[in-house]
């Protein structure tokens, strides 16, 4: 486990990046596509050569070739050796450092225990799913009980579903395996998710380092622009409804988001989030409020509105098909749904 | 799967069968005239039951053999060796390909004349030549193999904490061999071909050289149990890599 820093890496697109991450943290490397995510991850790994200097706990390791530097990689292709199977592949690292034999089987045991992939020790790669491949992969690289684990969009060959299982699974054993972990990804959800700080990177460059939340309600230009720049409401009214569930208000708007904290102070929710539609939506009326179409901006194959609700502008995006067939004007009456589960908030106390 | 297996064996044979006696029965009833120039099937079967008895084919046999044995093995360990250490380090990759890229295309058998000159007509020579033959392909696919290796894996093992040399052999040359055996099939087969064009030539023993003797004696029925034997040997070392490829590479290809 060990802190790392990076003082003015530039390599490919990546120009001076000056980042640190903290003993036991993750932190989550976000930002789009072509951003230079994987290449700092090589450059931490020490598989290509950069300008600049890594320290892990403060020590320079630059002449440090990446065998020695005692990292666990999940790559964004897994890259399981194919010509072993999952135990073979999970005892590689320990193998080539030379530990008796008992001591691998030992270690291989516990990693498939801890990962859950027991009954797969003796299949091939190529017998595996996404998701089991992922386990074993992340064991793999687990195994020589790296002090730094670095994560290359961990869930991209996963499905839906397997990607949220494993999200909240690996969040807690990095907790408790307490080790120093950069989790890249360019999807702010999953970033908010898993992410104790955001470092959102945009064309080799560090747009915003900070806390979840005040990436998502304070983005600089660049970054809104990646991950939309959010509605965000302050709210005057705050009453608790149960455990995970408080009502807010603010002006005419009446909320219900989930929050466990202290009293809400701010409420936000991207444009994407927010669904538009010209009929009286069907359930219960929470969430849903009604408002007037002030102004419609077509970009591409979206469609940005401003509706008014009371004193309070409320932008939404949604795709053009979409706003087409619902045939709306200005000065139209609509009704907006917020999705509840996609409600951020900040707390009193934060 | 075993009986699916002799099965499928039985239906592979079912045309040989017919070949053969199509050409008995053309043979036998005279279509092609002189009976001398075209023996049916059973006179080559009698011939070769004569020649193995009476110890001409034996030791022609087992001489060819030898040299394609030991020709084809130090030839292709030599290029598999090479191709490794140039398929791994891009210096000595570019220091010798240029001149190899110029060797490789000369055929084999264009190096006999030099070769007679050079060893003079002994066991040296049609050695030599499976040497050559066999060395330059197999190097070639042995490089091929070794630099197709997807560097992601390469990247994965390092940092893992394995070396380079480590690498080389866990991962890199397991991984090519998929490459290296074709090289080492197609090889095994050319090396019967060219042992066989050298001994017709320039080497006074071998099936080569009794193919030649058959030739001047007249003796078709010899000509064609040398030519079935050549297939058959051919075929075999072919497919005795086939099965060696499938045995280390099926479970995971």
């Amino acid at each position: 486990m060990s802190s790392i820093k990076l003082k003015n890496i530039s390599k490919y697109v990546c120009k001076n990046v000056n980042l640190e991450i903290f003993d036991k943290e993750l932190l989550v490397l976000l930002g789009p596509n072509g951003a230079g995510k994987s290449t700092l991850l090589n450059i931490i790994a020490g598989l290509i050569d950069y300008q600049g200097s890594v320290f892990f706990d403060n020590k320079p390791v630059d002449q440090l070739p990446a065998n020695k530097r005692k990292i666990g990689y999940l790559f964004q292709e897994l890259n399981l050796f194919p010509h072993f199977d999952v135990t073979a592949n999970i005892a590689y690292g320990l193998r080539v450092q030379k530990q008796s034999r008992n001591e691998i089987m030992a270690r291989v045991e516990n990693l498939l225990q801890i990962m859950k992939i027991k009954h797969l020790s003796a299949y091939y790669p190529k017998q595996l799913s996404g998701g089991e491949k992922q386990r074993v992969a992340l064991a793999r690289a687990l195994a020589n009980s790296p002090r730094i684990l670095l994560l290359d969009e961990p869930m991209n060959s996963v499905d839906y579903q397997t990607s949220k299982y494993l999200r909240a699974e690996f969040k807690i054993l990095q907790k408790n395996l307490e080790i120093t972990t950069i989790y890249v990804t360019h999807n702010f959800y999953e970033a908010d998710e898993m992410a104790d700080r955001i470092a959102v990177l945009d064309k080799g460059k560090l747009e915003q380092v900070g806390l979840p939340n005040e990436i998502f309600f304070h983005p600089t230009k660049v970054v809104s622009d990646f991950i939309g720049e959010p509605n965000i409401l302050n709210c005057d009214y705050y009453h608790r409804l149960s455990f995970g569930l408080v009502e807010v208000k603010s002006g005419d708007i009446s909320l219900v988001v989930s929050s466990e904290g202290e009293k809400v102070k701010k409420v936000a929710i991207l444009p994407e989030d927010i669904y538009l539609s010209n009929t009286k939506p069907p359930g219960p009326d929470i969430n849903r409020i009604k408002g007037k179409l002030i102004e419609i901006e077509e970009k591409f194959s979206t469609v940005c509105c401003i509706v008014l609700v009371g004193e309070r502008y409320l932008r939404v995006k949604l795709p053009k098909e979409i706003f087409v067939n619902m045939n709306l004007n200005i000065n139209d009456e609509v009704w907006l749904i917020l999705n509840l589960r996609k409600l951020k908030t900040i707390e009193a106390n934060k | 799967m075993k009986r699916y297996k002799i099965f499928k064996l039985k239906w592979e044979i079912i045309p040989i069968i017919i070949f053969l006696g199509i050409w008995e029965i053309i043979a036998r009833i005279n279509l092609i005239s002189g009976h001398f120039f075209f023996p049916p099937f059973s006179a080559v079967v009698t011939e070769f039951w004569y020649l193995t008895v009476s110890g001409v084919l034996g030791p022609n046999f087992l001489s060819s053999l030898m040299r394609v044995l030991i020709g084809f093995s130090a030839g292709s360990i030599a290029g598999l060796l090479m191709g490794i250490i140039m398929g791994w380090s891009e210096v000595t990759n570019k220091a010798f390909s240029p001149i190899i890229s110029l060797i490789y295309p000369i055929p084999a058998l264009g190096w006999l004349p030099l070769l007679m000159l050079w060893f003079g007509i002994g066991e040296i020579l049609p050695i030599a030549i499976i040497f050559i033959c066999s060395f330059f392909p197999i190097l070639y696919n042995t490089v091929t193999g070794i630099k197709n290796v997807d560097k992601n894996y390469i990247f994965a093992a390092r940092t893992l904490g394995a070396s380079d040399l480590k690498i080389l052999v866990t991962i890199v040359v397991p991984l090519a061999l998929p490459n290296i055996f074709t090289g080492l099939r197609l090889e095994s087969g050319m090396a019967w071909r060219v042992i066989i064009a050298a001994e017709m030539v320039a080497i006074p023993t071998g099936i080569g050289a009794l193919l030649m003797k058959a030739e001047s004696l007249i003796r078709i029925d010899i000509i064609i149990v040398c030519l079935i034997i050549l297939g058959v040997m051919c075929l075999s070392f072919e497919n005795f890599f086939t099965f060696l490829e499938k045995k280390l590479t099926n479970r995971w290809r």
